[in-house]
């Protein structure tokens, strides 16, 4: 696959000035809607997790006339409400020396030196924010006994600043969303759009003005118009296939504004969790995330020797190796996601791993439970050994548990400027679904922070100064409209009539099998040419021979995640695209030609300190510069040594 | 193990819908159970049949989409288990297994094992939250809350919204639903403006819905996943008189 390279990007629409001050400047300068034009300005939101949910809440609130889609049953439902460790804010109640810059330049560092100043320092200004709104809401964080928050202390941070909610933060924050969310639509300023799904962007004068989406239930394909279309569609971890993502999670809603020329940036950076459970077999439909707080006091280990066949208890202290801890004296068992998980994949590469087919590590609590006591260990992390020993089987009270990584988060996804609007005017693009805040890494404990950040505090604002030109727009070219239906009809259509002999889920193992070796935690120039390879060849067999029963005039979940298919093909091969230009190892994206003499990722700045945002254009992609420049943290090698 | 499958199909809400005796083989214990029902799935497809319809999503306990009656039991014979949770290691090779979807009257199906529970959503606007726009919140240290209050309040709202408590009744009642969101924000100080107004519109929103009334029979909270507490209900009731009764 070759691309060109186009015009680097000048202008993120960040303002000048002092870093601490460009938020509230650009909060002054962001124009207002009057109050009885906003009646009549339509929004359209496009799923419904922390970002969107929050999102759909608060421009109801101030009184946007609101659509909202989701493809679950209800929008309380949203993978957000998967996230089990917590939310990072600077509040700093700890006093242990934490505040807004701290929570920047770690979130900066985190990121491998990959994501914009501006808009870090922006989201750990409003970080204290979200925890107020929260509580507000009724969100029961946990408490300590003087009735003040607790917090914990997270993988990759040195002081505590992560609100929980036991190990079910992102439940408890995104049923709080939903309840705004919830009190809106009774006030009918919302109107909710459960099981439908957007299969395309309607654009018309070069503005975002509309979706159309397929009604899950009848199959009824349905024209959605508006002022302004705002995707908060989630990450596109499920190219994988297996992934922590939920099974509907999927890349259509973003895919089709890349296709209708929305820029995505820097797709290869792909977040591995370092500790899942492990597959246990051909059929497994999905992973399963371990909340990596179990790194506090669990111990990561493997047997010195490769193939030791011994039980656990018979293998002595001094013939394992607790590698994190060995390589990694300073942080331990604490170090950043990427790097932990790297670290198990090198000991299970070398034939160390546990488990079935070798693929797990040891993640070991007997130290704990002999220090603090097995009651003490049930109180903090009860619920996760109870989810361990429900799917594995096994106790890990009395023999370790095994963990391996897998994927979890994509750091990429639609390029958006300081506003958080995309290439495309009028397009809006937030949480998981944008590229903006956490680099090449994402830090734990900072997705939900950054999805309420954008739904909450930062879209409102700026959404506000677009619209304020709503009442100069065109009126929407129906021919538009018509093609954008026609060619999501001649889709379904397509699909349907294929008739071959293989399952999409069959084709989806495949493709996520080559993705995860390939393209997974660590690249090659020759395993992303042979993916490059592989993958058109896969979509063309897709297209001949993929088989969905049934009519689109029911409720079809075959066709429905044949469609899913269909786009994760495109995707994987610009994220293969993306990762073979991108000769440097940076956070998430290990180039196994780009490391040092210990094996640790090595950046390149001098060539590579810039987001790579990719237009689609009929002869093949486009790349985009964005030069990252850091004038207040200063550019160093990580080292968690 | 090789295992029998009965499952209800029905084509759409019109539909009378029947038990469907399928046959599956070679299936793994340490499948999960929705994991056994993509299998089937897919030699369905093959065949040119129609996939059995569920709701599933997050397949790790949390989203509250799964919702399956299994050998009547809903989400199955395990406790405090969603019915993606499930692992086929609790079953035996021979076994047959009976799955249904939820049964009650504010849920219809809508195919196969899924039904529409946007009653629940419904009840939810008509006070399940604490009004506060956006940006407008005190500091989130001007009002501390004990402890046992916040870890109280954090076990009612625990509850996925899956709705198996409306499927063990016999009654079809809401109860434990409404009860946990009544119980979680009636707990909290942020939630005692609203406490009243919200337990009376709720509860009513809930009898419009056809939902039952609760007699204290407890099947709701032996099969809810998340073990929401039969005592919220006797809460929620308190609160409702007590709203009723000053309002005349």
């Amino acid at each position: 696959m070759n691309y060109r390279e186009g015009a680097p990007i000048k202008d993120t629409k960040a303002p000048e000035g002092p870093i601490e001050d460009r938020w509230e400047k650009r909060k002054f300068s962001a124009r207002l809607v009057n109050p009885a034009n906003k009646r009549k300005i339509n929004v359209i939101v496009v799923g419904t997790g922390l970002a969107g949910g929050s999102a759909a809440a608060t421009l109801g609130e101030l009184g946007y006339k609101v659509k909202s889609f989701c493809y679950q049953d209800s929008p309380r439902r949203a993978h957000s409400i998967a996230a089990q460790g917590g939310i990072n804010a600077a509040k700093n109640y700890r006093g242990d020396g934490d505040s807004i810059y701290r929570l920047f330049y770690d979130t900066v560092k985190g990121g491998d030196f990959r994501a914009r100043e501006s808009n870090v320092y922006r989201l750990a200004q409003v970080s204290v924010n979200i925890i107020d709104q929260a509580v507000a809401q009724g969100v029961p964080f946990a408490r300590e006994y003087g009735g003040l928050l607790d917090t914990r202390s997270f993988g990759g941070a040195q002081v505590s600043r992560t609100f929980y909610a036991r190990g079910q933060t992102g439940q408890q924050l995104l049923l709080g969303a939903y309840s705004a969310l919830e009190r809106q639509i009774a006030a009918g300023t919302v109107e909710m759009h459960t099981r439908h799904e957007m299969l395309e962007l309607i654009i018309s004068d070069g503005r975002a003005r509309g979706v159309v989406v397929r009604d899950m239930v009848t199959g009824e394909v349905e024209t959605h118009l508006a002022d302004a279309v705002v995707l908060a569609t989630g990450g596109y971890g499920n190219v994988f296939f297996l992934s922590t993502n939920a099974k509907g999670c999927n890349t259509t809603a973003i895919w089709r504004a890349h296709q209708k020329g929305a820029v995505f940036a820097n797709p290869c950076y792909t977040q591995i969790h370092p500790t899942c459970i492990p597959v246990s077999g051909e059929y497994q439909s999905k992973l399963t995330l371990m909340s990596e707080s179990l790194r506090n006091d669990g111990r990561v280990w493997v047997p010195l020797k490769g193939g030791d066949p011994r039980p656990v208890a018979e293998i002595p202290e001094d013939e394992r190796d607790y590698y994190l801890e060995r390589i990694y004296p300073a942080f331990g068992n604490l170090v950043p996601r990427d790097i932990a998980s790297r670290a198990a994949k090198n000991v299970c590469d070398e034939g160390r791993g546990v488990g079935p087919g070798g693929l797990g590590v040891y993640l070991d609590f007997a130290d704990a439970i002999k220090r603090l006591g097995r009651d003490a260990v049930e109180k903090k992390y009860g619920n996760l050994f109870e989810m361990y020993e429900r799917i594995t089987g096994e106790d890990p009270y009395t023999q370790p548990m095994r963990i391996y990584p897998a994927v979890h988060y994509t750091m990429g996804g639609l390029w958006v400027d300081y506003d958080l609007q995309s290439s495309v005017p009028g397009l809006f693009v937030i949480g998981e679904a944008n590229f903006s805040d956490h680099g090449a890494n994402r830090l734990g404990a900072s997705a939900l922070m950054q999805g309420l950040a954008d739904g909450y505090f930062v879209l409102p604002t700026t959404i506000g100064d677009y619209l304020a030109d709503a009442h100069t727009f065109d009126a929407i070219d129906d021919q538009q409209v018509a093609e954008a239906e026609i060619a999501v009809k001649n889709r379904i259509e397509k699909l349907l009539s294929v008739n071959g002999t293989r399952t999409a889920d069959s084709f989806h193992r495949e493709l996520g099998k080559l993705m995860w070796d390939y393209c997974g935690m660590e690249r090659t120039e020759e395993g992303l040419r042979k993916a490059l390879e592989r993958i058109p060849e896969l979509r063309a067999e897709f297209w001949r021979d993929v088989k969905v029963s049934g009519v689109n005039e029911e409720l079809n979940q075959a066709l429905e995640r044949a469609g899913r298919v269909a786009d994760f093909f495109d995707l994987a091969e610009l994220m293969c695209l993306d990762a073979l230009h991108r000769t440097e190892s940076c956070g998430g994206h290990f180039r196994a030609e780009s490391q040092d003499a210990d094996g640790e990722a090595l950046r390149d700045d001098e060539h590579f300190a810039y987001v790579a945002a990719w237009e689609s254009t009929p002869d093949g992609p486009v790349l985009h510069k964005e030069d990252l420049e850091y004038e207040y943290v200063k550019m160093t090698q990580r080292s968690y040594k | 193990m090789n295992l029998t499958l009965k499952v209800w199909r029905q084509s759409g809400p019109d539909d009378d819908g029947r038990l469907v005796r399928y046959e599956i083989e070679d299936v793994s214990p340490d499948m999960s159970f929705l994991e056994m029902l993509d299998v089937l799935n897919e030699g369905l497809i093959l065949a040119g049949d129609d996939p059995v319809a569920f709701d599933h999503d997050c397949r790790e306990g949390i989203c509250g989409m799964c919702s399956m009656m299994i050998d009547g039991v809903a989400h199955g014979p395990q406790k405090n288990t969603t019915t993606c949770q499930l692992h086929m290691r609790h079953y035996n090779d021979g076994d047959t297994i009976v799955i249904e979807p939820w049964r009650a009257r504010p849920f219809p199906v809508v195919k196969d094992l899924v039904v529409d529970r946007s009653a629940f959503d419904r009840i939810i606007q008509a006070g399940g939250f604490i009004s506060v726009p956006a940006g407008s919140a005190p500091d989130a240290h001007a009002m501390p809350v004990p402890k046992a209050d916040a870890d109280d309040a954090f076990d009612a709202a625990t509850c996925i919204g899956c709705g198996a408590c409306v499927a063990a009744c016999p009654n079809g009642s809401a109860s434990l639903f409404t009860a946990a969101k009544i119980t979680h924000l009636g707990l909290l100080p942020q939630g005692q403006p609203e406490r009243g107004s919200r337990a009376r519109a709720m509860v009513e929103q809930m009898d419009e819905e056809g939902f039952g009334g609760c007699t204290n029979t407890g099947e709701c909270t032996a099969v809810c996943p998340k073990g929401i507490p039969l005592d919220t209900i006797a809460r929620m009731n308190a609160d409702y008189l007590r709203a009723s009764r000053k309002s005349g």
